[in-house]
């Protein structure tokens, strides 16, 4: 046993990076849940179509890469109420067999047509956190050799800078800047910052709409009580394609957020991503928002701290490192067991 | 003769292969409160829920003599229909003030909170509770959320299915009066399901009596109240 306390914050800070991203995911899970009672398995890959919108827009189209991150989002907002305008609303919500494979077919479909466009090869994005200050690297690329693992470090100039085996982390970072704080002795990444700015502003973003807006309000109601959302006049296939279209922001939001850590998009990047999101999303409870970020940060830190750091550092068995999505399966399970409605999902009781 | 708000002919609904009203004949006079009695599965119901068109159906319904059979529900709302439904129909996740805020849905002018006012003040019960969540308050308190709500919709047409089920006899007398009192200070015109025959005969100004999605009987209201077949069947007598 090797209780190695120092490199714990490190763990932790990680583990929350990932579960913002998760959190993210998860959020686009619940939004479609609460209101229909589906799990939508093409979350993921929508949310891949929204990473590759940024890659075209930003890599491609030379476009400033938050205005791309913008349009990416609307156009995800547009796909995603085209998806339930055309694929979920002809079908009766009741039934929920038919649209549940519907979703499967679609995830199918979005990730075999853009493995045909973009293959499956990873793309590498630019980091939207990685670019202030000026002196900040932009990314790093890690190539394998026969000499093993070169570093090869791009500045915010486009200059790469070979780094010869051996190398310490520490001297890397003096030939390209920082890209962190110091905390407490861990490295704080400004990545990991700025995912949980840019998740707390969608947060605060979502709390407006919901609460303060017209359409918010219909789509709360619609997914309080359906039937009575339609009798005070609130047209609920539209409301549910907004809530589909919301979903779909927060997706294509926590791909753009995960791609530069993964190393750049490509069309199986979000396939874990969408299992923890859903492992999140039934911790939380499926039809909470507050769970949905709650859980999702939570299998964010169970992932890293009790895998990674607890079975692979403390108990030195790599083999952990392969458990984790079993992992968050087995979070699942353990909720669905004991707690069916999650920690903070509603238990539906019906009166009669 | 008195304008006709609501009029139905030769209604027929179904839910899937079943059919459940069989050609109903009845009209709702501008003003006036209309009652449908029946028992158990009659079709009361699904008479409301047609014609609000939230089920398959056939016939005609017109609304001040405009044919509203093929309206969307939502249409139909905004024509001033509003419908509180049997178990009360609540928005249990949301809040009282949010519940009377999306009854006003339909609306477009500013004058909402001014109506949240006004049902404050004739349900201070609601005002107390205005922060809370309606799935917490009691049934008492949700039927009374669930008029409020129908109500901020302006309705010159007010559908209610069953409001009585499951509240204390103190109450439901409570709720009637209120019922009463808004008819005659609105003009409020009323077609209401009950099985609680004595109550609403009371209050309504004729009443309809189906059975097995058919119409046994009807007549004033007075007149069903001293029916013997009515008062054996509904009445307890």
């Amino acid at each position: 046993m090797n209780w190695n306390f120092e490199i714990l914050p490190d763990f932790i800070f990680n583990g929350l990076r990932d579960g913002a991203v998760y959190a993210a995911a998860a959020l686009a899970l619940v939004l479609i849940f609460k209101a229909t009672t589906l799990i939508n398995f093409a979350t993921g890959e929508l949310a891949m179509l929204g990473a590759f919108f940024v890659y075209v827009l930003n890599i491609e189209q030379g476009l400033w890469l938050w205005l791309s991150i913008a349009i990416a989002m609307l156009i995800s907002a547009g796909i995603g109420a085209a998806v339930e305008r055309a694929l979920v609303r002809p079908f009766d919500p009741a039934d929920h067999l038919p649209v549940v494979l519907i979703t499967l077919g679609l995830f199918l479909i979005i990730n075999a047509v853009a493995g045909d466009i973009w293959n499956y090869q990873v793309r590498r994005v630019n980091d939207p956190f990685g670019q202030f200050p000026s002196w900040v690297p932009n990314g790093s690329e890690l190539k394998t050799s026969s000499e093993g693992t070169i570093a090869c470090l791009t500045n915010s100039e486009g200059q790469l800078a070979e780094v010869a085996p051996g190398t310490s982390g520490a001297e890397m970072c003096e030939m390209v800047g920082r890209t962190f704080f110091e905390v407490i002795g861990a490295r704080l990444h400004y990545r990991t910052i700025g995912t949980w700015i840019a998740l707390a502003l969608a947060l605060i973003a979502l709390a407006i709409i919901l609460g303060k807006t017209k359409a918010g309000l219909a789509f709360r109601a619609v997914s309080s009580n359906t039937e009575s959302a339609r009798l005070v006049g609130v047209n609920t296939g539209r409301t549910l394609g907004f809530g589909w279209a919301l979903a779909s922001v927060f997706g294509t939001l926590s791909a753009a957020l995960v791609a530069p850590a993964l190393g750049g998009v490509n069309p199986n990047m979000m396939l874990t991503i969408l299992i923890y999101a859903l492992a999140g999303a039934a911790l939380g409870g499926l039809d909470s928002l507050g769970g949905a970020v709650i859980g999702g940060l939570a299998v964010g830190l169970v992932k890293s701290v009790l895998v990674s750091w607890f079975g692979v550092v403390v108990l030195g068995q790599a083999y952990f490192s392969i458990l984790q999505l079993a992992m968050a399966f087995l979070l699942i399970l353990i909720v669905l067991l004991f707690r069916p409605a999650g920690l903070f999902g509603t238990r539906r009781i019906e009166r009669v | 003769m008195t304008e006709m708000m609501l009029k139905a002919e030769d209604l027929h609904a179904r839910y899937g292969a079943v059919e459940v009203l069989r050609g109903l004949d009845f009209e709702v006079p501008d003003g006036n409160v209309v009652v449908i009695l029946g028992a158990n599965g009659a079709g009361k119901t699904t008479t409301l829920r047609a014609l609000c068109n939230m089920c398959t159906t056939t016939g005609t319904v017109t609304m001040e003599g405009d044919d509203i059979s093929r309206a969307k529900t939502a249409d139909i709302v905004r024509r001033g229909v509003a419908h509180v439904p049997q178990g009360r129909g609540t928005f249990p996740e949301l809040s009282v003030m949010d519940n009377l805020k999306i009854g006003a849905y339909t609306r477009k002018d500013n004058e909402v909170n001014a109506d949240v006012d006004r049902w404050f003040e004739i349900f201070p019960r609601l005002e107390e509770r205005r922060g809370q969540l309606a799935g917490s308050l009691s049934g008492g308190e949700q039927q009374m959320l669930a008029v409020a709500r129908a109500l901020m919709c302006r309705p010159r047409l007010l559908l209610l299915d069953e409001p009585s089920l499951g509240l204390a006899p103190l109450i439901i007398e409570d709720l009637f009066e209120r019922f009463a009192q808004l008819n005659k200070e609105t003009g409020l015109t009323m077609l209401l399901v009950e099985q609680n025959a004595n109550l609403a005969l009371d209050m309504a100004d004729y009443g309809y009596v189906i059975e097995s999605g058919e119409i046994a009987l009807h007549g004033p209201a007075e007149q069903l109240k001293n029916d013997p077949a009515v008062q054996e069947a509904y009445l307890g007598a």
